[in-house]
């Protein structure tokens, strides 16, 4: 399954991915990082097309089913 | 926690709309540039008191102006920045050479306050290019230093928002927030918070 996957270290937490996500699944966690909600996530990428950073990126993941 | 699939509209959405007013009052009366102040202490605020980068995230005007130009009005090429942009070094770097900066104005503010010299109607660009002001200040009731600092202030408003709106042209829309000094800065007090309250 497709899923986001942020590199906290390189995230400057602009929050432009958690905007734009249209299942509200980012949040910023404590102004620090953007963090996904992989089982609110569908995947589609528009996070990753916003993001100034390149630091958040659709990939595949294993299905934990979280 | 948010559970919210349809995003609603907030107030704090059209903030893009203050950034272009501000420009325009500073453009006619240099005092209107103190308003800018607001911008520098708030995501402080933010930051500081919360712990949080509401600030960047929901009611930057800026960061907003570089959406609606670069997305809604297509003026970005979307593509991707260079790596090195959003390294810890450039950010760091340019944080510390913005603080100089500052840190170099308010000396000039200091001087004109101290009569060592004189108010000068001018704006800087790229802390190189000397722009005549002369039309937004026609004295006021207020000594000289406080419009010298409005020129310094409006100045480096108006830089960085050139930069920005350069990066937004050629890389992703919202590139400057990669490295704006005062997203770096927030964010670090952040990661210093988070650490601690762990
Ligand atoms: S891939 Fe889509 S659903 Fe998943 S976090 Fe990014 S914007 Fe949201
Ligand atoms: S858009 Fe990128 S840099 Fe900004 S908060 Fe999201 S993942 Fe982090
Ligand atoms: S990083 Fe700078 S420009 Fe971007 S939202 Fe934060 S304060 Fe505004």
């Amino acid at each position: 399954m497709k899923k986001a996957a942020n590199d906290t270290g390189r995230c400057v937490a602009c929050g432009v991915c958690a905007l734009q996500c249209p299942r509200g699944a980012i949040s910023i966690y404590r102004g620090c990082y953007a963090d996904v909600n992989i089982s609110m996530c569908v995947g589609c990428g528009i996070c990753e097309k916003a993001c100034p950073a390149g630091s958040i990126v659709v990939r595949e993941t294993e299905d934990t089913g979280r | 926690m948010k559970h919210t699939v349809n995003q609603k509209t907030h107030w704090y959405d059209y903030l893009w709309i203050w950034s272009i007013i501000y420009f325009a009052l500073g453009f006619f009366n240099i005092l209107f540039a103190w308003l800018g102040m607001i911008d520098f202490i708030l995501p402080l605020i933010f930051a500081i008191v919360g712990g949080n980068k509401w600030f960047c995230n929901h009611m930057c005007g800026r960061g907003q102006l570089f959406w609606v130009l670069g997305r809604k009005l297509k003026c970005s090429r979307g593509k991707k920045a260079p790596k090195w942009i959003s390294s810890k070094w450039f950010r760091y770097g340019f944080l510390a050479f913005f603080l100089t900066m500052f840190g170099t104005m308010v000396f000039q503010t200091y001087l004109v306050f101290s009569g060592a010299e004189s108010l000068r109607k001018a704006i800087k660009l790229f802390w190189t290019f000397k722009v005549p002001w002369k039309w937004a200040y026609n004295g006021s009731t207020f000594p000289d230093w406080v419009a010298q600092f409005g020129f310094g202030f409006y100045s480096l408003m108006l830089t960085s928002t050139l930069i920005g709106l350069i990066v937004m042209v050629l890389y992703k829309e919202r590139t400057w927030c990669s490295f704006c000094p005062m997203g770096t800065m927030t964010q670090g007090i952040c990661k210093i918070k988070a650490k601690k309250g762990a």
